[in-house]
């Protein structure tokens, strides 16, 4: 084992390796095969009780996890009807005010969260912020999710050479420090609001690869793998008809928490000026600008970084929530 | 162990070809959009002869093989190229970085060694009580806290509040190294805690799940039955069996600051190679980020290694190479 670890600050969130490149004999370093057909074969046929169902009670059940979910559907919420509400109320995000004194206002019940230096209210920047943070957060990881899970399925699969390959490679992308390595990439790509989702999800990738081809290698022992091949079911079918369905519970847990990482990264890029380009309203610019200002405009730096704290935290405690709801067992 | 070593070595260069050929291959022209040329002059036009001159110079004319090869063939004797604006060798720019960002992961180290170990064995051993709630919930918001955020937050705090509250009395530095009011190591705190404060929570949790793990153990059960102190099991038995995980997590966390810092020393102005490769970045000058990135790729897995062979000596059990004895 060579660099078959990272750190959580890379935020790619770590798979059931063990750490430090022993066996740590006291840590599940598999994933547990979960029944996900246990409803096909439902003998007592008088329980309705499935996986998911089972999973979705738990998981109402945490506290954490619910305040989460109505955190993340009222962002959206949010967001997706600011042009009616927002802008009529507080003003346009991207409007800038000249008039002598309408910049640099702290905030007030007409500017709740202040007015920046270019006269633009806080709060509407802060309300449409969210927008480009959920589109990069979503994006990037479903760029992640589309490399990940074919190279992962393919190598945990078909195992030989093409694993080999495939997790070299994964070695070598955690061999680099994560947000230098955006970095890098994003000075080649020229930083846009596209590239930084690209760069975001094509770092991503690694950690999907290695949690999935994980399980793929645990659910490939199964007896009633053997017994769909013996009956003669096709690659294709196997996998998709087999094997996915009870490896998705570690994806899931891994995917919503990677959304709040990769939120954190975008916020980091567009900080240092690598992401998202004014004038787009985006909680790390919105940083970026408020450092100059430190002095004379607190408040500009207060909210959007209290933004990014609580969707990124949401992300993660309904991760660590699904979790526990799937009974997934991974590394803390 | 010697096997071991030499192994490892072995297998770190495959992984160190891939990082410089994924970097080399980012800024080859038709690659990926990106002029060479125009990376290194910026936007304003010039005359072919000096465009010439300029790839004449960077050896950009050679076919993309034989530059990589001219760059690792460098590479070995220490040599990474010349940086495109400054006309400096890029290894005398990073010397003179390199030393602030190990000072300041050093002394962010520590304390995210004292705090999270630390807390991490005060929420093990009163678990659910009010310390051990705290400690989770906060490990659990630092994890999700932007870190140039977090050093803003302090900037306005101790640097401009506290100066205000105290009319002048008392605050902190918040950028540079140095200054005329401060000695040097007042500078430091505010970074270094930023710079620690992610990993701080982290070794927190780390910590708090394996106490919890080895206060199961039956050897911790021989321990007070023999009519042990609860302290001294804790301290001798359970804290130094909880320990191995938390110094390997350290050991690697060290590597990860050196590249992670470029945050905190952005927000902070500390003259770092991570502040360099920023800079670095926004000027063009790519032989600088590749330097940069590769340094800290090369320090990183140096460190990792350390940390490997530390095992062994932390657990008797752990031998490497060989049969056990």
């Amino acid at each position: 084992m060579t660099e078959e670890r990272h750190h959580p600050r890379d935020h790619r969130i770590d798979g059931p390796t063990d750490v430090g490149g022993h066996e740590v004999r006291t840590e599940a370093t598999t994933l547990p095969v979960l029944p996900g057909d246990v409803h096909a074969y439902d003998t007592q046929g008088t329980s309705s009780r499935t996986l998911w169902g089972d999973a979705w009670r738990r998981l109402r059940r945490n506290k954490l996890a619910v305040v989460s979910i109505v955190w993340i559907i009222m962002i959206v919420i949010m967001t997706v009807t600011a042009d009616v509400w927002v802008v009529p109320l507080f003003g346009d995000p991207l409007a800038v005010n000249t008039t002598p004194g309408s910049n640099l206002q702290s905030p007030s019940l007409e500017h709740p969260f202040g007015t920046d230096k270019l006269g633009r209210d806080v709060f509407s920047r802060v309300v449409y912020g969210a927008r480009v943070s959920l589109t990069v957060g979503v994006l990037a990881v479903s760029i992640s999710l589309l490399i990940g899970l074919v190279l992962g399925a393919l190598s945990g699969y078909r195992g030989g050479l093409t694993d080999t390959f495939v997790m070299r490679t994964a070695d070598v992308f955690f061999a680099f420090p994560y947000i230098l390595f955006a970095i890098s990439l994003i000075a080649v790509l020229g930083p846009s609001y596209r590239n930084v989702f690209i760069a975001i999800g094509i770092l991503g990738w690694p950690s999907i690869a290695r949690v999935f081809r994980s399980s793929i290698l645990s659910i490939k022992e199964n007896e009633y793998i053997d017994a769909a091949r013996a009956m003669g079911a096709s690659d294709f079918r196997i996998m998709f008809r087999h094997v996915m369905p009870n490896a998705v519970a570690p994806i899931i847990v891994y995917g919503t928490m990677s959304i709040g990482g990769a939120i954190i990264t975008e916020a980091a890029l567009s900080f240092l000026g690598m992401g998202v380009q004014p004038p787009t309203p985006s909680w790390g610019l919105m940083l970026s600008d408020a450092k100059s200002l430190m002095f004379v405009a607190p408040w500009l730096t207060i909210w959007p970084g209290f933004a990014i704290l609580t969707t990124v935290l949401a992300f993660v405690l309904l991760g660590d929530g699904f979790r526990d709801a799937l009974d997934v067992k991974m590394k803390d | 162990m010697l096997k071991y070593v030499v192994r490892r070595i072995l297998q770190m260069i495959p992984v160190f070809i891939g990082v410089t050929l994924i970097l080399f291959v980012l800024r080859a022209p038709g690659v990926l959009p990106g002029d060479p040329v125009r990376m290194i002059t910026g936007e304003r036009g010039i005359s072919d002869a000096l465009r010439d001159q300029i790839i004449q110079k960077h050896g950009l004319d050679q076919p993309l093989v034989t530059q990589y090869r001219l760059y690792v063939q460098n590479l070995l004797q220490g040599d990474l190229g010349e940086s495109y604006q400054r006309g400096r060798p890029v290894t005398d720019i990073l010397a003179d970085k390199l030393p602030n960002t190990i000072r300041l992961a050093l002394v962010a180290i520590v304390i995210e060694a004292m705090i999270g170990v630390g807390a991490g064995i005060i929420s093990a051993v009163k678990q659910y009580s009010f310390s051990d709630v705290l400690v989770t919930l906060s490990t659990s918001v630092l994890v999700s806290v932007p870190v140039f955020w977090l050093g803003m937050l302090f900037q306005i705090f101790f640097g401009i509040k506290l100066k205000e509250w105290t009319n002048g009395a008392i605050y902190l530095p918040i950028s540079g190294m140095s200054s005329a009011q401060f000695p040097d190591w007042a500078h430091m705190i505010l970074p270094a805690i930023t710079l620690a404060s992610v990993s701080t929570a982290y070794v927190a949790r780390i910590m708090r799940s394996q106490m919890l793990e080895a206060g199961g153990q039956d050897y911790i059960r021989t321990a007070e039955a023999k009519g042990l102190t609860r302290r001294a099991v804790i301290l001798r038995h359970q804290m130094k069996n909880a320990l191995i995980p938390v110094v390997t997590f350290i050991g690697i966390d060290f590597g990860v600051m050196m590249g992670g810092a470029i945050l905190t020393e952005t927000v902070f102005s500390w003259p770092g190679v991570g502040r360099e490769i920023f800079l670095a970045v926004g000027q063009r000058d790519w032989p600088i980020v590749m330097g940069g990135v590769i340094i800290i790729v090369f320090l990183v897995m140096i460190i990792n290694l350390l940390v490997d062979l530390s095992y062994a000596w932390l657990d008797p059990r752990i031998r490497y190479g060989g049969a056990a004895k």
